[in-house]
C-alpha cells in the first residue's frame, strides 16, 4: 500500500515542484506576455518572455515526426498483422522493439553527424543548416514508429478473424477486408497509438537538442535551426543555474506548459481507448 | 492470399495488381524502418570501432582527445544503476503485489493509483529531471553536497529510479497475474495465510518475468540523458565516485559533452562519442539478451 502510494507521491512531486517555481515566475512575467508573446529570449536584455516560439517549434517537430511515422508505422503495422507469417512476425517485433531501446542520444548524434549532412544534404540536395529542424523532426519520427507500429499492430491482431472470413465471404479482396473491415475495428488502438506517440515526440529532448539547434524561432522554416521547449529546458539547465535567478524560473514554466500538453494528450488517448473499445464475444 | 482467393473462385487480374502493390508498399514501410536502425547501427559502429580501446576505457576524459577516456563515466553509470535497482525492486514489486493481491480495483482510490501510473508512463523524461532537481537537488529532500546545488549520485539514481519505475510495476503485475488462481487457493486451503502464499508461492514464480522487467527498466534507465542534465550531472569529472554523496557524471552526459564540444581536424571528439555510444551499446545488447534468454530459459506453462 505504502508503495502504491510513492507512484502517487511522485505525481503530485512533479506538479509541486513545477508549479511553485511557475507561481514565483508569473509574479514576474504576465501570463498573457508568456502564452502569447512571440519573442522568447530570456537572456538577452530588454528580456522577452513569450513562449510561442518554442510552443512552434515543438509542433513543427512534432508535426514532421508524425507524418514520418504515420505512414511507415502503420504499414508496418498492417504488414505484421495481416500479411507476415507467423514466423517473420515473430522475428520482425522484437527487431522493432530494439529500435524503441536504443538511447535517444545515440539518435541525436546519427541526426547530427550522419543525416543532416549525408542524407538531407548528400542525397537530396537540400539547402539546410547544420542544425535544423527537419532533421531533428525525421530522426524523432523513426524513433516513435516502434509505439506506432506495435500499439497499432496489437490492436489489428486482436480483431477477430470471423470478421475477415465474413469479408472474404462477402467477395472483398484482402486489401478491401483490411482498409474496410480490419482497419475502422482496430481504430481505436490506432488512434491512440498516433496520440501516445505524438506525446512521445513532443517530449522528445535529445535529438532536438543535438540536432535542430538553439535559436528560438517564431516562424516555419524547417531547414533553419530552432528550437523546442524540451531543448530550451535542457540547455538552460546544462549550466550551473543558480536557484531564484529568471534563468532557473523560466526552466519551470517552460517544463509545467510542456507537461500540461502531454498531459492532455495521455489523458485524450486513455479516455479514447475506454469509449471506443469494441468488445468483441 | 491464396487460399481465399481459391474460395472466392474469379479474382480479376486488376485487384489481384493492387493487392500486390498494397502488400509491396506496407513492406517498403517496415523495411524503411528496419532499415534506417541497420543504418544507424553500421555508422556508429564504423565511426567508433577504431577508438574503443583499453585506453579509452581506462582514461579519465581530457581536453586533448586522443587522451581522453571514460572510465569515471562508466563508473557514475554503474553507481547509478545499483542505486536505481535498490530502488525500484522493492517499491515496484510491493506495488505490483498491492495492485494485484491486495487492492480492490472498484474502489476510487485504487483506480487513481492505475491511472496515475498509466499516466507517469508517458510524462516526458525531461520533466522528471525538473523533478529531481526541485525535489531530490535543490529542495525538501536536497542530497546535493550543501550549498552547491550539484547532485549526488544518490539524487541522479533516484531520479532514474522514479522515472523506469512504472515499467517495473507494469511488468510485475504481468508476471504476478500469470500465476494461476489455482496455485494460490491450493495453498490457502492447505491453511496458508495471504502473505504466506504470496511469499512462498506467487513470487518464486513471478521472479522470472519480474527480473526481466527489472533489467528492462534499467536498460531505459542506462541510456536517459535529458533528466540527468537537468538535475545537473558534472560533465567533466577526472575521478571515480566513491558512494553515494559524490557528484558524478555518467556515459550519456559524457557523449553528449563530447558531441556538443566544438571539434577541430587536430583535436576531435566526435570519433570519442562514437566509442562511448558503441559501448553503451555493447552494454545495452547485454542487458537485452539476458533478458531474454531469462524469459525464454524460465518461462513457466500452466
Amino acid at each position: 500500500m505504502l508503495a502504491a502510494l510513492i507512484s502517487v507521491l511522485t505525481t503530485t512531486g512533479i506538479v509541486i515542484s513545477l508549479l511553485e517555481e511557475t507561481i514565483v515566475f508569473f509574479g514576474d512575467v504576465s501570463l498573457s506576455d508568456f502564452l502569447f508573446g512571440t519573442d522568447w529570449s530570456p537572456a538577452i536584455q530588454p528580456a522577452s518572455f513569450g513562449v510561442l516560439p518554442l510552443v512552434s517549434g515543438t509542433l513543427l517537430v512534432s508535426l514532421v515526426a508524425m507524418l514520418v511515422a504515420t505512414p511507415l508505422g502503420l504499414g508496418a503495422a498492417i504488414y505484421l498483422a495481416e500479411y507476415a507469417r507467423p514466423s517473420v512476425r515473430k522475428t520482425i517485433k522484437p527487431i522493432l522493439e530494439l529500435l524503441a531501446g536504443v538511447p535517444t542520444i545515440v539518435f541525436g548524434y546519427f541526426a547530427l553527424t550522419f543525416f543532416t549532412p549525408e542524407v538531407l544534404r548528400g542525397l537530396f540536395g537540400f539547402d539546410v543548416a547544420i542544425f535544423n529542424g527537419l532533421a531533428g523532426g525525421i530522426i524523432v519520427g523513426f524513433l516513435i514508429i516502434p509505439t506506432v507500429a506495435s500499439i497499432s499492430e496489437d490492436a489489428m491482431s486482436a480483431v477477430p478473424q470471423s470478421l475477415r472470413e465474413g469479408s472474404f465471404g462477402l467477395g472483398a479482396s484482402k486489401l478491401q477486408t483490411t482498409l474496410r473491415v480490419v482497419f475502422p475495428a482496430a481504430l481505436s488502438g490506432i488512434v491512440a497509438s498516433l496520440v501516445l506517440a505524438m506525446s512521445r515526440a513532443v517530449g522528445e529532448t535529445m535529438v532536438v537538442l543535438i540536432a535542430s539547434g538553439l535559436v528560438a524561432q517564431w516562424g516555419v522554416n524547417l531547414g533553419q535551426p530552432m528550437e523546442t521547449m524540451t531543448a530550451y529546458i535542457g540547455t538552460t539547465a546544462k549550466g550551473d543555474i543558480a536557484t531564484g535567478t529568471i534563468a532557473f524560473k523560466t526552466v519551470f514554466a517552460v517544463g509545467m506548459t510542456l507537461f500540461v500538453i502531454t498531459l492532455i494528450l495521455n489523458l485524450f488517448s486513455i479516455r479514447f481507448v475506454r469509449k471506443y473499445r469494441q468488445v468483441y464475444e | 492470399m491464396s487460399a481465399h482467393a481459391e474460395a472466392i473462385g474469379r479474382t480479376s487480374g486488376s485487384r489481384r495488381a493492387k493487392d500486390l502493390v498494397f502488400q509491396l508498399a506496407m513492406f517498403v514501410c517496415l523495411g524503411l524502418a528496419i532499415g534506417l536502425l541497420v543504418v544507424l547501427l553500421v555508422d556508429v559502429a564504423v565511426d567508433g570501432a577504431g577508438n574503443l580501446t583499453w585506453d579509452f576505457v581506462s582514461n579519465f576524459t581530457s581536453i586533448s582527445a586522443d587522451q581522453a577516456g571514460i572510465q569515471a563515466a562508466l563508473w557514475g553509470t554503474i553507481w547509478l544503476m545499483g542505486v536505481c535497482a535498490l530502488f525500484i525492486i522493492p517499491v515496484g514489486v510491493l506495488t505490483a503485489i498491492y495492485l494485484e493481491e491486495y487492492a480492490d480495483g472498484t474502489k476510487w482510490y485504487n483506480r487513481l493509483v492505475e491511472v496515475n501510473i498509466q499516466n507517469l508512463a508517458a510524462v516526458p523524461s525531461i520533466v522528471y529531471g525538473i523533478l529531481g532537481l526541485a525535489f531530490l537537488v535543490r529542495g525538501p529532500v536536497e542530497l546535493g553536497p550543501l550549498g552547491t546545488g550539484d547532485p549526488t549520485i544518490l539524487a541522479g539514481g533516484l531520479t532514474l529510479g522514479l522515472l523506469v519505475l512504472p515499467v517495473v510495476i507494469i511488468a510485475a503485475r504481468e508476471a504476478i497475474r500469470a500465476v494461476p488462481p489455482s496455485i494460490r487457493e491450493g495453498s490457502m486451503a492447505l491453511g496458508a495465510t495471504q502473505w504466506q502464499t504470496i511469499r512462498r508461492q506467487v513470487l518464486p514464480a513471478a521472479v522470472p518475468g519480474i527480473a526481466t522487467g527489472v533489467i528492462l527498466a534499467l536498460a531505459r534507465a542506462i541510456g536517459e540523458t535529458a533528466p540527468l542534465i537537468v538535475v545537473g550531472a558534472v560533465t567533466v569529472a577526472a575521478f571515480n565516485p566513491s558512494g553515494l554523496g559524490d557528484i558524478f557524471t555518467a556515459m550519456p552526459i559524457q557523449i553528449f559533452d563530447w558531441i556538443s564540444r566544438p571539434s577541430s581536424d587536430a583535436n576531435n571528439y566526435q570519433p570519442l562519442a562514437a566509442a562511448g555510444i558503441l559501448l553503451l551499446m555493447i552494454l545495452l545488447l547485454l542487458m537485452n539478451s539476458v533478458a531474454i534468454w531469462l524469459r525464454n530459459r524460465y518461462e513457466q506453462k500452466w
